[in-house]
Protein backbone atom coordinates (compact mmCIF):
# COMPACT_ATOMS: atom_id res chain seq x y z
CA UNK A 1 0.00 0.00 0.00
CA UNK A 2 0.96 3.61 -0.38
CA UNK A 3 0.28 6.60 1.76
CA UNK A 4 0.63 10.27 1.17
CA UNK A 5 1.56 12.64 3.94
CA UNK A 6 0.69 16.30 3.43
CA UNK A 7 2.70 18.67 5.59
CA UNK A 8 1.54 22.23 5.98
CA UNK A 9 2.59 25.15 8.12
CA UNK A 10 0.32 25.85 11.06
CA UNK A 11 -1.98 28.83 10.82
CA UNK A 12 -0.26 31.96 11.97
CA UNK A 13 3.23 30.70 11.12
CA UNK A 14 4.80 33.09 8.64
CA UNK A 15 5.55 31.40 5.31
CA UNK A 16 8.18 33.49 3.47
CA UNK A 17 8.23 30.99 0.60
CA UNK A 18 4.46 31.26 0.14
CA UNK A 19 4.74 35.05 0.17
CA UNK A 20 7.43 34.94 -2.53
CA UNK A 21 5.26 32.67 -4.69
CA UNK A 22 2.34 35.03 -4.23
CA UNK A 23 4.45 38.00 -5.34
CA UNK A 24 5.76 36.06 -8.35
CA UNK A 25 2.22 35.13 -9.40
CA UNK A 26 1.23 38.76 -9.07
CA UNK A 27 4.23 39.72 -11.23
CA UNK A 28 3.04 37.28 -13.91
CA UNK A 29 -0.26 39.10 -14.03
CA UNK A 30 -2.34 36.67 -11.94
CA UNK A 31 -4.30 39.18 -9.91
CA UNK A 32 -6.47 38.32 -6.97
CA UNK A 33 -4.21 35.67 -5.39
CA UNK A 34 -4.97 36.54 -1.78
CA UNK A 35 -2.52 34.24 -0.05
CA UNK A 36 -0.18 31.32 -0.79
CA UNK A 37 1.00 28.70 1.68
CA UNK A 38 3.63 26.19 0.53
CA UNK A 39 3.88 22.72 2.03
CA UNK A 40 5.30 19.29 1.32
CA UNK A 41 3.92 16.05 -0.03
CA UNK A 42 5.72 12.88 1.01
CA UNK A 43 4.76 9.56 -0.63
CA UNK A 44 5.42 6.40 1.34
CA UNK A 45 5.43 2.90 -0.10
CA UNK A 46 4.54 0.72 2.88
CA UNK A 47 4.10 -2.92 3.80
CA UNK A 48 0.45 -3.91 3.59
CA UNK A 49 -1.29 -3.54 6.90
CA UNK A 50 0.84 -0.64 8.17
CA UNK A 51 -1.43 1.01 10.68
CA UNK A 52 -2.47 4.63 10.78
CA UNK A 53 -0.87 4.95 14.17
CA UNK A 54 2.46 3.78 12.71
CA UNK A 55 2.24 6.45 10.01
CA UNK A 56 1.25 9.06 12.58
CA UNK A 57 4.29 8.11 14.63
CA UNK A 58 6.51 8.56 11.57
CA UNK A 59 5.03 12.02 11.14
CA UNK A 60 5.52 13.02 14.76
CA UNK A 61 9.03 11.60 15.04
CA UNK A 62 10.47 12.82 11.76
CA UNK A 63 8.32 13.86 8.83
CA UNK A 64 6.72 16.91 10.43
CA UNK A 65 8.03 19.36 13.01
CA UNK A 66 4.88 19.74 15.07
CA UNK A 67 6.15 22.99 16.58
CA UNK A 68 5.40 24.70 13.26
CA UNK A 69 3.74 22.11 11.01
CA UNK A 70 0.54 20.08 10.76
CA UNK A 71 0.27 16.79 8.90
CA UNK A 72 -2.53 14.92 7.18
CA UNK A 73 -2.33 11.28 6.08
CA UNK A 74 -4.06 9.88 3.02
CA UNK A 75 -4.01 6.07 2.60
CA UNK A 76 -4.07 4.64 -0.92
CA UNK A 77 -4.98 1.01 -0.20
CA UNK A 78 -4.89 -0.26 -3.77
CA UNK A 79 -1.89 1.65 -5.00
CA UNK B 1 38.66 21.16 29.35
CA UNK B 2 37.87 17.95 27.53
CA UNK B 3 35.59 18.83 24.66
CA UNK B 4 33.90 17.05 21.77
CA UNK B 5 32.69 18.35 18.42
CA UNK B 6 29.94 16.35 16.71
CA UNK B 7 30.42 15.82 12.97
CA UNK B 8 27.53 15.07 10.61
CA UNK B 9 27.71 14.49 6.87
CA UNK B 10 27.52 18.07 5.59
CA UNK B 11 28.92 19.80 8.69
CA UNK B 12 31.33 22.49 7.53
CA UNK B 13 32.11 24.54 10.64
CA UNK B 14 33.35 21.56 12.65
CA UNK B 15 36.95 22.48 11.92
CA UNK B 16 36.40 26.16 12.77
CA UNK B 17 34.94 25.14 16.11
CA UNK B 18 37.76 22.65 16.76
CA UNK B 19 40.40 25.30 16.03
CA UNK B 20 38.66 27.82 18.31
CA UNK B 21 38.40 25.26 21.13
CA UNK B 22 42.02 24.22 20.82
CA UNK B 23 43.12 27.85 20.73
CA UNK B 24 41.20 28.74 23.89
CA UNK B 25 41.50 25.50 25.91
CA UNK B 26 44.92 24.35 24.74
CA UNK B 27 43.48 20.94 24.02
CA UNK B 28 42.25 19.41 20.77
CA UNK B 29 38.60 18.39 20.96
CA UNK B 30 37.53 14.87 20.08
CA UNK B 31 35.76 14.85 16.72
CA UNK B 32 32.79 12.52 17.13
CA UNK B 33 31.10 11.08 14.03
CA UNK B 34 27.30 11.10 14.11
CA UNK B 35 27.04 7.28 13.94
CA UNK B 36 28.74 6.89 17.32
CA UNK B 37 26.43 6.07 20.18
CA UNK B 38 28.80 7.19 22.92
CA UNK B 39 30.84 10.28 23.66
CA UNK B 40 34.41 10.12 24.98
CA UNK B 41 34.59 9.45 28.73
CA UNK B 42 34.68 12.52 30.91
CA UNK B 43 33.66 14.96 28.19
CA UNK B 44 33.12 18.40 29.74
CA UNK B 45 31.78 20.33 26.78
CA UNK B 46 30.00 19.41 23.54
CA UNK B 47 29.80 21.52 20.40
CA UNK B 48 27.26 20.92 17.65
CA UNK B 49 28.74 22.81 14.69
CA UNK B 50 27.40 24.77 11.76
CA UNK B 51 27.01 23.51 8.23
CA UNK B 52 24.39 21.84 6.13
CA UNK B 53 23.96 18.42 7.73
CA UNK B 54 22.27 16.04 5.28
CA UNK B 55 22.03 18.88 2.78
CA UNK B 56 19.23 20.43 4.86
CA UNK B 57 16.96 17.64 3.55
CA UNK B 58 13.41 17.62 4.91
CA UNK B 59 14.12 20.54 7.30
CA UNK B 60 17.42 22.04 8.41
CA UNK B 61 18.80 19.87 11.20
CA UNK B 62 15.94 17.34 11.03
CA UNK B 63 17.96 14.29 9.98
CA UNK B 64 20.98 15.10 12.16
CA UNK B 65 18.72 15.46 15.20
CA UNK B 66 17.76 11.78 14.79
CA UNK B 67 21.37 10.55 14.47
CA UNK B 68 22.54 7.91 16.97
CA UNK B 69 24.99 10.32 18.63
CA UNK B 70 22.23 12.75 19.58
CA UNK B 71 20.90 10.42 22.27
CA UNK B 72 24.34 10.57 23.90
CA UNK B 73 24.35 14.37 23.57
CA UNK B 74 20.88 14.54 25.14
CA UNK B 75 21.97 12.29 28.02
CA UNK B 76 25.11 14.36 28.62
CA UNK B 77 23.08 17.59 28.60
CA UNK B 78 20.67 16.15 31.14
CA UNK B 79 23.68 15.42 33.39
CA UNK B 80 24.58 19.11 33.13
CA UNK B 81 27.36 18.97 30.51
CA UNK B 82 27.38 22.30 28.64
CA UNK B 83 26.29 21.99 25.01
CA UNK B 84 26.49 24.71 22.36
CA UNK B 85 24.73 24.50 19.00
CA UNK B 86 25.94 27.05 16.48
CA UNK B 87 23.97 27.82 13.30
CA UNK B 88 23.06 24.37 11.91
CA UNK B 89 23.86 23.12 15.42
CA UNK B 90 21.10 25.40 16.79
CA UNK B 91 18.72 23.95 14.18
CA UNK B 92 19.74 20.43 15.23
CA UNK B 93 19.12 21.16 18.93
CA UNK B 94 15.64 22.58 18.26
CA UNK B 95 14.81 19.61 16.01
CA UNK B 96 16.05 17.28 18.76
CA UNK B 97 13.70 18.95 21.23
CA UNK B 98 16.60 20.14 23.41
CA UNK B 99 15.65 23.77 22.82
CA UNK B 100 12.15 25.16 22.19
CA UNK B 101 10.91 26.70 18.94
CA UNK B 102 12.01 26.25 15.35
CA UNK B 103 14.27 27.93 12.80
CA UNK B 104 12.51 28.77 9.57
CA UNK B 105 13.51 30.21 6.21
CA UNK B 106 14.80 33.81 6.56
CA UNK B 107 11.95 36.26 6.17
CA UNK B 108 13.62 37.91 3.15
CA UNK B 109 14.34 34.46 1.62
CA UNK B 110 18.00 35.41 1.05
CA UNK B 111 21.00 33.63 2.47
CA UNK B 112 22.53 36.17 4.88
CA UNK B 113 26.30 36.22 5.31
CA UNK B 114 27.76 39.21 7.16
CA UNK B 115 28.90 40.44 10.56
CA UNK B 116 25.91 41.46 12.69
CA UNK B 117 25.75 43.48 15.90
CA UNK B 118 24.22 41.59 18.82
CA UNK B 119 23.26 42.52 22.35
CA UNK B 120 24.19 40.21 25.22
CA UNK B 121 20.87 39.94 27.06
CA UNK B 122 21.95 37.58 29.81
CA UNK B 123 25.48 37.77 31.14
CA UNK B 124 24.85 35.28 33.95
CA UNK B 125 24.94 32.07 31.91
CA UNK B 126 27.73 29.51 31.62
CA UNK B 127 28.42 30.85 28.15
CA UNK B 128 28.13 34.60 28.67
CA UNK B 129 29.75 35.20 32.07
CA UNK B 130 32.61 37.17 30.52
CA UNK B 131 30.31 39.63 28.78
CA UNK B 132 28.49 42.56 30.36
CA UNK B 133 24.73 42.54 30.36
CA UNK B 134 23.53 44.78 27.53
CA UNK B 135 26.97 44.78 25.91
CA UNK B 136 27.04 45.11 22.12
CA UNK B 137 29.23 42.63 20.27
CA UNK B 138 29.66 41.55 16.66
CA UNK B 139 29.52 37.94 15.44
CA UNK B 140 29.20 36.89 11.80
CA UNK B 141 26.07 35.10 10.58
CA UNK B 142 25.89 32.80 7.55
CA UNK B 143 22.51 31.13 7.21
CA UNK B 144 19.39 30.63 5.15
CA UNK B 145 17.15 29.28 7.91
CA UNK B 146 17.76 31.47 10.93
CA UNK B 147 14.29 32.86 11.44
CA UNK B 148 13.54 31.85 15.04
CA UNK B 149 9.87 31.20 15.74
CA UNK B 150 7.98 29.95 18.76
CA UNK B 151 4.49 30.53 20.10
CA UNK B 152 3.89 33.66 22.21
CA UNK B 153 3.71 31.69 25.47
CA UNK B 154 7.12 30.15 24.80
CA UNK B 155 8.60 33.52 23.81
CA UNK B 156 7.24 35.16 26.97
CA UNK B 157 8.65 32.34 29.06
CA UNK B 158 12.09 32.63 27.42
CA UNK B 159 12.12 36.37 28.06
CA UNK B 160 10.78 36.06 31.60
CA UNK B 161 13.33 33.41 32.58
CA UNK B 162 16.30 35.28 31.09
CA UNK B 163 16.80 32.58 28.48
CA UNK B 164 17.29 34.96 25.56
CA UNK B 165 21.09 35.01 25.57
CA UNK B 166 21.70 37.12 22.45
CA UNK B 167 19.48 39.42 20.43
CA UNK B 168 20.03 41.05 17.03
CA UNK B 169 20.22 44.80 17.48
CA UNK B 170 18.69 45.34 14.03
CA UNK B 171 16.19 42.93 12.47
CA UNK B 172 18.26 40.29 10.65
CA UNK B 173 16.23 37.35 9.41
CA UNK B 174 12.69 37.83 10.69
CA UNK B 175 13.27 36.12 14.04
CA UNK B 176 10.56 36.64 16.61
CA UNK B 177 11.62 39.45 18.96
CA UNK B 178 14.98 39.55 17.15
CA UNK B 179 16.14 36.49 19.07
CA UNK B 180 19.61 35.30 18.02
CA UNK B 181 20.36 32.76 20.75
CA UNK B 182 18.53 31.00 23.57
CA UNK B 183 19.26 28.83 26.60
CA UNK B 184 17.44 25.72 27.79
CA UNK B 185 15.66 25.80 31.13
CA UNK B 186 18.66 24.40 33.03
CA UNK B 187 20.95 26.98 31.38
CA UNK B 188 23.54 24.47 30.14
CA UNK B 189 22.42 24.28 26.50
CA UNK B 190 22.88 27.32 24.25
CA UNK B 191 21.74 27.56 20.64
CA UNK B 192 22.59 30.56 18.48
CA UNK B 193 22.65 31.35 14.78
CA UNK B 194 25.70 33.71 14.77
CA UNK B 195 29.19 32.19 14.80
CA UNK B 196 31.32 32.99 17.89
CA UNK B 197 33.99 30.51 16.70
CA UNK B 198 34.67 32.72 13.68
CA UNK B 199 35.76 35.73 15.78
CA UNK B 200 38.50 34.33 17.99
CA UNK B 201 41.64 36.18 16.92
CA UNK B 202 42.37 39.61 15.40
CA UNK B 203 43.07 38.10 11.96
CA UNK B 204 39.39 37.04 11.88
CA UNK B 205 38.40 40.70 11.92
CA UNK B 206 37.19 40.55 15.51
CA UNK B 207 37.64 38.72 18.79
CA UNK B 208 34.21 39.05 20.40
CA UNK B 209 33.62 35.29 20.27
CA UNK B 210 36.69 34.41 22.28
CA UNK B 211 35.17 35.35 25.64
CA UNK B 212 32.33 32.88 25.14
CA UNK B 213 34.80 29.98 25.10
CA UNK B 214 37.04 31.52 27.77
CA UNK B 215 34.06 31.98 30.10
CA UNK B 216 33.02 28.41 29.55
CA UNK B 217 36.55 27.16 30.23
CA UNK B 218 36.67 29.14 33.46
CA UNK B 219 33.34 27.74 34.62
CA UNK B 220 34.26 24.16 33.76
CA UNK B 221 37.65 24.46 35.50
CA UNK B 222 36.20 26.18 38.56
Amino acid sequence: MKARVFITLKNGVLDPQGKAIQHALDGLGFKGVKDVRAGKLIELDLADGTSNSDIEEMCRKLLANTVIENFRIERLENA
Amino acid sequence: MKSAVIVFPGSNCDRDLAVALEEVTGRKPAMVWHRESELPDGVEFIGVPGGFSYGDYLRSGAMAARSPVMQAVRDAASRGVPVIGICNGFQVLTEAGMLPGALMRNAGLSFICRPVPLRVENSQSLFTAQYDSGEEIVFPVAHHDGNYQADETTLDRLEGEGRVAFRYIEPCNGSARNIAGILNDAGNVLGLMPHPERVIEPAHGGTDGRRLFEGLLETVNA
